[in-house]
């Protein structure tokens, strides 16, 4: 598995040790209403042929850290702050046309919405095609068509010689997804981010889904990262876990580690909503109270604090003092200022019989 | 395709004689008597009736119009001269077809009037068309690109001036101070394209600029909005995340979405163009299909009138199917039938 971060942050521009390791990321978004801080001093690291599931609600982040690995923010007003190394290269601080090279070749994304995602007026073979030749420039127009067809062949399209010719309309939701994780491998990149890959998708499908990229997986070998808020998902494929809140990260370990010892109660209250069929239904779901925080004004102390059942135990420094990232083992980390005895205990107690 | 276009084009075939016919209808009821305007100064009821019968004009509403409609594939004879006496039986008037009328007032088949002004008209609508467009178009995107800036403001508040400034005034603006007064160029007179490319070129520029930059203000707008919607749109962002450069995302990627709906509002606007550039034409004394309209219809030539209104009518429709057809091209999710 990947290395997690020892205490806090390592020291800036030490030379990185993973192929993907983020550091201290910050992405804040000046608005008319203040500025959003959309991602606040987030860190993890990713090896190839590995899997990072990073879950959260609506609004944590997710997406804006997804895309400010890939540098799309590069040329917005976003203003960015901490480290990206890939592959020994830092990314948050070189430049626009450096990254942009990258992207599609070294790194590629997967979109939520397929069918948003797809160009309407160009056909999907052509659309794989292009970013092909966009980074095989010497490479003939038949040459790329061959390519896309193989691709989209290897992603389990039917007829790709003839779907080539068709547009993003003319698919179902899964072929659409199989199309779109064709134009994203089609340079073979040794990091894939799937920004919710499988949310527009029915549920039959979405097994497919994670099935074709766990098998993709482990033939190119690359290091994902998979965005969602389906626990079901990354329990499917994520060798680590990052748990994101109010733009920062609030636990994050293993996949093990945070399915069967979840530190963080954000973390125990996502895995409380869960729906769970094996069971009997004696109860409602319990969905975690309140809503995200809004990232203009991130409550102060922990931002989780407001919807925190526990934050009382502490009088009242879960409002005032920010909980920093700490290992309570090695390779698992929770900002939380519960101590390790009462965490154990009220998981022990409260959590596990429920979940 | 073969079956929508049967289809369409019975449909524009039919519009077309509804319009020739509400027309045909509206002009017959107009408080105005064309015999008094050929009886002189000498008019006498024994006259007036004279000069309806040999215009016709003492037939049934239906059968008029019957014998105009009959006129446009097969032509027609007028059996009166010159001459208001109208007493001379023996001269006739030959309208071959396609006859869209006979002018009583000018004395001549009114399709002769109509192809001799149309490539006037059409000279200025398909030149102005192309610098509308182009200009339109091309501060569009420029604005949305740098949307919020100095520049933008600047263009905005241009083209917002030039989409509320009369074609009165700045046809009369660009003909009377650079061109009158100031000497700057050449007093602009038509000349065929056929007899001098360039010279037609030179002498429709200024009613080429009149008129587009009434119109570009219009599709630099849209233009802008519809650029600012497409590079927001996902697909914008997948062209990003595909590693494109930022020229092929913005002008491959993003004009393309936006421009569709451009197609449909010029297809329309150069339809109506064609009717006639009334008001443009009139200030330079251009006798395209705009001016011969005016005359018509301040000497109550109601066959002129007429046969304008049709033409109008069927350029605005042909250019409203070949817009549905674009789109077929243009929209992969548009399909014909």
């Amino acid at each position: 598995m990947s290395s997690v971060l020892e205490d806090g942050v390592s020291a800036p521009s030490a030379a990185p040790r993973s192929y993907l390791e983020v550091r201290d990321l910050q992405v804040h978004f000046p608005t008319d209403d203040g500025l959003v801080k959309s991602v606040d001093g987030l860190s993890f690291t990713l090896e190839k042929g590995q899997t990072l599931g990073i879950v959260g609600e609506s609004g944590s982040g997710k997406s804006v850290t997804a895309q400010a690995v890939l540098g799309l923010h590069k040329g917005t007003r976003a203003h960015l702050g901490g480290e990206i190394w890939l592959d020994g290269q830092e990314l948050v601080h070189a430049g626009a046309e450096d990254v942009r090279k990258l992207r599609g070749s070294k790194m590629a994304m997967i979109f939520q919405d397929p069918l948003s995602a797809l160009h309407p007026y160009f056909k999907v073979g052509a659309q794989i095609a292009e970013g092909y030749r966009q980074h095989h420039p010497d490479v003939s127009k038949s040459e790329a068509r061959d390519r896309t067809i193989e691709m989209l062949r290897r992603v389990g399209i039917p007829n790709p010689d003839k779907r080539y010719s068709d547009y993003g309309h003319q698919f179902s939701g899964g072929m659409r997804q199989r199309a779109m994780i064709a134009m994203a491998l089609v340079n073979d990149p040794s990091l894939l981010i799937a920004d919710e890959p499988t949310t527009a998708l029915d549920v039959t499908v979405q097994a497919q889904i994670i099935d074709l990229m766990k098998d993709l997986q482990s033939e190119f070998g690359s290091a994902i990262i998979i965005i969602t808020h389906d626990l079901g998902v990354v329990a499917e494929i994520a060798d680590d876990v990052l748990v994101m809140y109010g733009g920062r990260c609030a636990e994050y370990g293993t996949a093990d580690d945070v399915f069967y010892r979840p530190q963080h109660p954000y973390a125990w209250g996502l895995l409380g909503s869960v729906t769970r069929l094996d069971r009997v239904r004696e109860e409602r779901l319990r969905p975690i109270p309140g809503t995200p925080p809004s990232l203009i004004s991130v409550p102060s102390g922990c931002a989780f604090n407001p919807r925190c059942t526990y934050a009382p135990l502490n009088g009242d420094r879960c409002q005032t003092e920010r909980p920093e990232l700490v290992t309570v083992v090695p390779g698992h980390a929770v900002a939380c200022h519960l101590s390790d005895a009462q965490r154990t205990d009220i998981f022990r107690d409260e959590i596990a019989p429920t979940l | 395709m073969g079956r929508f276009l049967i289809r369409r084009v019975t449909g524009v075939a039919v519009l077309l004689f509804v319009i020739s016919f509400v027309t045909y209808g509206l002009f017959n009821l107009v408080p105005s008597n064309p015999a008094t305007l050929y009886c002189g100064k000498n008019c006498t009821p024994e006259k007036i009736a004279k000069i309806e019968k040999k215009l016709e004009l003492d037939q049934p509403f239906l059968i008029q119009y019957g014998r105009w409609l009959y006129a446009i594939p097969l032509g027609r004879t007028y059996p009166w001269g010159q001459s208001t006496e109208a007493t001379n039986s023996d001269v006739v008037n030959v309208c071959p077809a396609p006859c869209l009328g006979y002018s009583f007032r000018r004395e001549t088949p009114v399709t002769g009037l109509i192809t001799d002004a149309f490539p006037i008209t059409f000279s200025i609508a398909i030149g102005a068309f192309v610098l509308w467009i182009v200009g339109g178009v091309t501060v569009g995107v420029i604005s949305a690109l740098r949307r919020g800036s100095l520049l933008d403001r600047v263009l905005m508040f241009l083209t917002l001036g030039g989409y509320s400034l009369p074609s009165f005034f700045t046809g009369a603006t660009v003909l009377l101070f650079p061109i009158i007064a100031w000497g700057w160029y050449p007093i602009p007179h038509y000349v065929p394209f056929s007899q001098n490319p360039f010279e037609w070129a030179q002498n429709l520029l200024p009613l080429w600029i009149v008129i587009a930059i009434l119109n570009a203000a219009l599709y630099t707008r849209i233009t802008r909005a519809n650029m600012l919607e497409t590079m927001n749109e996902d697909y914008i962002r997948t062209a990003r995340a595909k590693g494109l450069s930022e020229r092929r995302v913005i002008f491959k990627h993003g004009l393309r979405a936006a421009l569709t709906p451009i197609v449909t509002i010029a297809g329309l606007d150069l339809g109506g163009l064609l009717g006639g550039a009334v008001i443009t034409e009139k200030i330079f004394t251009f006798r395209g299909l705009g001016a011969v309209t005016v005359d018509a219809a301040t000497n109550y030539d109601l066959p002129v009138l007429m046969a304008v209104t049709i033409i109008a009518a069927f350029f605005i429709i042909v250019a409203n199917l070949i817009v549905d057809i674009l789109y077929a091209a243009i929209d992969p999710k548009v399909r014909l039938s």
